[in-house]
């Protein structure tokens, strides 16, 4: 177990050492950020002083090993943009985005569950084959689009939900959470629809699919014989055998959630780490755009380290070749 | 909420029978200021937001005239020519009670002029600032310098105590790795001050009632909330739906959709800003044509490339109609500009044909054009519109269109032939353009010259500019610098850009050509 756990977390560093330098190279390609911090008055000399004063005109190996010494200690600097230090500015946003992430999660996840166990069992019906039909809307649109054409139909045109922003929020002190008040739960709806759209339709579609095939499977037929309900047969012995697969697939698309969250961000004005990540593209703001990745890389990171985790602890084959070891 | 709002302030009213309103304004724009500290970035959102809090010594108001902000005269001294004395509003306090003195002043100017601070830019002509008595600051500078003034609009005054108490006597050093206080708080003697502040997402103002303008303005905005809002459409659907009361930057394709919607109006003015294309007219040979020689070098293919273009139809199509097109790269109410620089060149295909053959190019040629996609009004479309206009005198235009980061740092690093830029004059004068885009690029000038011109009498007289006082013979020199530049068509104008600020109908308010908003104007109607 602990040779497993060991090479495992190896491997994270691994990822991570990996995913900073390729971060490193691209930042190159982005831009100067020395001409975005100095104003168009600026001369040569100027744009040279700020230069040395920030070490880019070191060596990109010299660049990336300090930056790599610094990060192995949580240290990532002040932003260019703003001048605030970037684990601050990281996470003030963190909040926003991982309660924005939940509640689409969850709204995908119960809605894509109870939508495919309805279309599995009652597929012939016009209610199912609407379901599935706009179910294709969610998998084909791009979520900006969804994004606005929600933002048009129910804050402009109904007046119902606010266009943008997350609305009134309480601070807790070491997290500010916009769930405790009625303008913050009603500036979710929207984002977290749009953000969940994609993963519902993906949940809705699996479970259906693995629900028809479970349903043809002999210990169904059994079960419909031995004169179970209707109920207990589809919730209980086939849906549990479906979730199976659909809960890895949950697991790995968390990540997807988080890591997506900056197109939704971006539209509703969110104010998360996507949506910072963003703006600091624009700005050329490397420090923070440097530790952003390293931040949803560490979340991949640490969900596939979980998910092995979970297999090593469900599948009994793999605790028999560790211990064979 | 706005119908509460108005009685609220009409009860209120009534009890304190007293003219000041109680209303809130909701602000939106594209992108936040990114910081409080006055001095240490030179950037227009951010003086946009710093200038509703603090107060420079001259502002320019909602016409772009230049009015007594917290200095009540200013003049250039008798005896000397390289001495402004400025003379400092007496009985103004700071947000936080401190009264401003002359010494606020000079520590506020030496604090831009420190290493670290991006408006030192500005403020390279001064070689010492020094108060002479409570209220009275004289400014030498190394040369005489006529447009000193002209250059303190966005040079915000701090106070000295403030500044001392927490440590932020200098401006943000991006080196050391360590936020300011200076950053996210601020102590200003502006029209309001500030109640909370979240970078990015919100910021609340309050009405400063000791403000000592306060019975000289209309003063009417009890609070201001800015909320910056990055994505057009957003921002758009936000003020449809009343959640903001003004946009100060509205889409060139939502200018219509908001003129017909109920409850709002547009405001349209002239930006101060002019767009156009750059060609490399220095090279010996160009970097992505597909000649062994520098076609731009010759000046008959930059008429032909003058007369292809057609502003007008850039104007109808590309822009539909918000903009002015333009004959010189001077924006219309900077001095030594005039109506017979700004004339249009019309589009005349047959003669730009003719100087194509003339020049030995009949058969064109192949270039690239960069532009940015991002920075400017419809950027990468008015690059688009250009490219079949010069299809149609052979010259096959690739266009790389890229993000503003991208395409200025590869234009610093001189890295193209033919590019489009935009170019504001916060000095409102001519100067500005000759000293960045016509001198020599060299140490101190020309930085943003990336032509390779460089003709002895243009550098001559923009420095000679730079320092005569004497406004005839100052004019002549602009006037004579115009003629030459614009006889060698290094620069194809295209339009002057045009702003949009749309807005509740009941608020009586109008668009500032710098695009700074100065909220004490603001009026609501009756």
């Amino acid at each position: 177990m602990l040779a497993f756990l060991i090479q495992r977390v190896l491997q994270a560093i691994f990822v991570m050492f990996v995913v900073a330098l390729i971060a490193f190279s691209l930042f190159h390609y982005v831009g100067d950020p020395v001409l975005n911090m100095l104003g168009q008055e600026a001369t040569e000399a100027d744009r040279d002083m700020l230069r040395s004063q920030l070490g880019l005109d070191q060596p990109v190996v010299v660049q990336f090993w300090q930056f790599i010494v610094n990060a192995a200690q949580f240290e990532f600097g002040i932003s260019y943009r703003s001048a605030r230090s970037v684990s601050e500015l990281i996470l003030e946003r963190l909040p926003a985005t991982l309660e924005l992430a939940t509640i689409s999660a969850i709204f995908a996840v119960v809605m894509g569950i109870v939508l495919g166990i309805y279309t599995a069992i009652q597929r012939g019906n016009w209610l199912s084959k609407f379901i599935m039909t706009a179910s294709l809307i969610g998998v084909s649109l791009p979520t900006f689009l969804i994004g606005i054409l929600l933002i048009y139909l129910f804050a402009v045109e109904l007046g119902w939900l606010p266009a943008f922003g997350r609305g009134e929020v309480v601070d807790l002190g070491w997290w500010n959470t916009g769930l405790l008040t009625g303008s913050g739960l009603r500036s979710l709806i929207l984002p977290a629809i749009t953000l969940g759209l994609f993963q519902l339709t993906l949940i809705m579609r699996l479970v259906r699919a693995e629900m028809l095939e479970v349903l043809r499977a002999d210990y169904i037929k059994f079960a419909r014989a031995r004169g179970l309900s209707r109920r207990v047969v589809n919730l209980r012995h086939a849906l549990k055998n479906t979730l199976i697969p659909v809960i890895t697939i949950i697991g790995l698309q968390l990540g997807t959630i988080i890591a997506f969250a900056i197109i939704t961000e971006t539209v509703f004005q969110w104010p998360g780490v996507g949506a910072l990540f963003i703006t600091a593209v624009r700005f050329v703001d490397i420090p923070v755009m440097a530790a952003y990745l390293m931040m949803i890389a560490l979340v991949f990171v640490i969900i596939n380290l979980i998910v092995d985790l979970l297999y090593y602890a469900v599948d009994p084959r793999l605790r028999v070749q560790g211990g064979a070891k | 909420m706005f119908k509460k709002t108005v009685i609220a302030s009409a009860v209120m009213m009534a009890m304190l029978a007293t003219s000041a309103h109680a209303e809130t304004l909701r602000w939106t724009r594209s992108a936040d200021g990114l910081t409080l500290d006055p001095h240490s970035q030179n950037e227009g959102p951010t003086h946009a937001l710093n200038h509703q809090i603090f107060d420079t010594l001259v502002y320019q108001d909602m016409d772009v005239e230049y009015q007594p902000g917290l200095a009540t005269e200013w003049y250039v001294h008798e005896d000397d020519p390289k001495v402004w004395v400025f003379k400092i509003r007496e009985g103004v306090t700071f947000h936080e009670g401190q009264a401003l003195t002359a010494d606020d002043v000079v520590f506020s100017l030496n604090r831009a002029r420190h290493e670290h601070a991006d408006m030192r830019g500005l403020l390279t002509s001064i070689a010492e600032v020094r108060a002479e008595d409570d209220f009275t600051v004289h400014v030498e500078t190394h040369e005489p310098n006529p447009l000193l003034p002209n250059n303190l609009t966005n040079l915000f005054i701090m106070s000295r105590a403030w500044a001392e108490e927490h440590d932020v006597e200098e401006p943000q050093n991006f080196a050391a790795g360590e936020e300011t206080h200076a950053v996210r708080n601020a102590n200003g003697t502006g029209p309001f001050r500030v109640v909370s502040r979240e970078p990015d997402v919100r910021t609340v103002l309050e009405r400063n009632d000791d403000y000592w303008g306060i019975d000289h303005y209309p003063m009417e905005i009890s609070e201001l909330i800015y909320t910056p809002i990055e994505s057009a459409a957003t921002r758009v659907a936000a003020l449809l739906s009343g959640e903001v009361d003004l946009l100060q930057e509205t889409p060139v394709q939502d200018i219509e959709r908001l003129a017909n919607a109920e409850g709002l109006r547009n405001e349209q003015g002239a930006e101060n800003r002019t767009i156009f294309l750059g060609m490399d007219v220095g090279s010996a040979e160009l970097r992505s044509a597909d000649t062994d020689d520098n076609p731009f070098a010759d000046r008959r293919v930059r008429e032909a490339i003058d007369l292809a273009v057609d502003q007008t139809t850039i104007q109808r199509a590309v822009m539909r109609g918000n903009s002015e097109p333009a004959g010189v790269i001077a924006p219309p109410f900077v001095n030594g500009y005039s109506e017979e620089l700004d004339e249009v060149v019309p589009a005349d295909l047959e003669r730009a044909n003719e100087l194509m053959a003339d020049a030995g190019y009949g058969d064109g040629f192949r270039v690239t054009l960069n532009c940015p996609n991002d920075r400017y009004v419809n950027d990468e479309q008015i690059c688009q519109a250009v490219v079949s206009m010069l299809a149609r005198i052979g010259i096959t235009v690739d266009l790389v269109a890229q993000t503003r980061s991208v395409h200025f740092a590869e234009l610093a690093r001189e890295e193209y032939d033919f590019y489009m830029l935009g170019w504001g004059v916060p000095t409102m004068d001519s100067e500005y353009i000759f000293n960045y885009l016509y001198h020599t690029k060299d140490e101190d000038r020309g930085s943003w010259n990336f032509t390779g011109y460089s003709d002895e009498r243009v550098d001559e007289l923009t420095v000679d500019m730079a320092s005569e006082t004497d406004t005839e013979s100052r004019n002549a020199m602009i006037a004579e610098a115009w003629e030459i530049v614009a006889d060698e068509i290094l620069y194809i104008p295209i339009h002057h850009q045009m702003l949009t600020w749309s807005m509740r109908d009941d608020i009586d308010f109008k668009v500032q050509s710098e695009n700074t908003p100065h909220f004490k104007y603001l009026r609501f109607k009756d």
